[in-house]
């Protein structure tokens, strides 16, 4: 990854919040993202992951937060 | 702070339905709020009724929570009372354009200084999907079985001509632009309007054969272009997307504030 980027450290799904809607499934770039049998978001993979955030900021639940290092 | 230091979190998860785009709104908001620094205390957020006026609901700032249409009515008391304050009011579009029509308009020709924050679905989410003044023409809903023959307004063009000083257009998948628009907005001194198309899945979306929430913000992407783009003459159906006005005129308060000072003087 490019210097200054920031790198990822960790996806967090808030399982409560998430209401299963896909979005963020959806639109991640790097096709990072899942939903699992209980219909909750999860990263299936996580190496994939740019960092973008866009799953973030378009989440309708406020139920997933990108953490970078 | 960090965006979920400005909301109630006890009301979470919010009542809103699997992928309706008014959280989006919300998410976007809370961003601007957080990338302006702003402390919860200087905003009030003044709403109506409808899913897009459960806003106030879930913000941790000053809140009001009023009558379907009259939003703005009870935000020009806050204002005109407390000018210091940074006043927003979400609306649906029904909210602001149905009942709501002739207090909109009149908020904007007064160019007083508050957000007035379209979440336009186009049709009446919490009552169970009837049209909408934003539904437009063919479009199916509740009360229009048969498709639907009402002309739908251009939100935006009508704040323009009806005098906001600051008026702009985004969508739900364009998050970003809409945390742009909304900072834009609220260090705006004047009326602003920002029109925010949003999905309502459960209701539009069904009723339209959209598809999901997903599917539904694909249209937008698809059906939307930023404003002056080359696309737009080519396909008038296209949606512009971007800042339409943008310009200083008196602020109401201010020349409120003129006028106490005049009759003092006597
Ligand atoms: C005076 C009055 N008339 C009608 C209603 C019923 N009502 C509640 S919400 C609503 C419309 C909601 O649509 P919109 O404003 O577009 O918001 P949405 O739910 O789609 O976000 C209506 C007609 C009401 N609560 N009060
Ligand atoms: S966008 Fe949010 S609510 Fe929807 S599936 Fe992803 S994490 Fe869950
Ligand atoms: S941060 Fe970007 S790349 Fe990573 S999961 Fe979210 S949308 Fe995908
Ligand atoms: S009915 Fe429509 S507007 Fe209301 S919460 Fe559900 S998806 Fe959102």
């Amino acid at each position: 990854m490019a210097k200054g980027k920031p790198k990822l450290k960790a996806h967090h799904v808030n399982r409560d919040w998430c209401k299963g809607c896909g979005i963020c499934v959806h639109f991640c770039p790097k096709n990072v993202l899942e939903l699992d049998e209980a219909e909750k978001a999860f990263a299936a993979r996580p190496d994939d992951c740019i960092a973008c955030k866009l799953c973030e900021i378009r989440c309708p639940d406020l139920a997933i937060d990108i953490e970078t290092e | 702070m960090a965006v979920k230091d400005y909301i109630r979190e006890r009301f979470f998860p919010h009542m809103w339905c699997p992928g309706c785009g008014h959280g989006i709104v919300l998410n976007s908001l809370l961003r601007a709020v957080e990338q302006l620094g702003m402390s919860k205390n200087e905003i009030v957020m003044v709403s109506g009724i409808g899913c897009s006026s459960r806003i106030g609901g879930y913000v941790d700032f000053h809140t009001l929570h009023t009558l379907h249409g009259r939003a703005l009515a009870f935000a020009t008391g806050v204002k005109l009372s407390r000018p210091e304050l940074n006043v927003v009011v979400p609306m649906g579009d029904g909210d602001a354009l149905a009942i709501g029509g002739n207090h909109f308009i009149h908020a904007c020709r007064r160019n007083i200084g508050m957000t007035a924050i379209v979440m336009n679905n186009r049709i009446y989410g919490m009552t169970g999907g009837q049209f909408s003044p934003m539904s437009g023409l063919g479009i199916s809903a509740s009360t229009a079985p048969y498709s639907n023959i009402d002309r739908a307004f251009d939100v935006s063009e009508m704040a323009r001509a009806a005098g906001a000083t600051f008026v702009a257009r985004t969508t739900v998948y364009h998050a970003q632009q809409a945390t742009e628009f909304i900072k834009k907005a609220f260090l705006h001194e004047g009326f602003a309007v920002v029109e925010i198309l949003s999905q309502c899945p459960t209701h539009f979306g069904r009723r339209n054969r959209q598809g999901g929430a997903a599917d539904m913000m694909e249209w937008f992407k698809e059906n939307t272009v930023p404003v002056g783009s080359k696309k737009k003459l080519e396909n008038p159906a296209l949606i512009e997307r971007g800042i339409f006005v943008q310009k200083e005129e008196p602020e109401y308060c201010s020349e409120y504030a003129k006028i106490v000072d005049k009759a003092m003087r006597g």
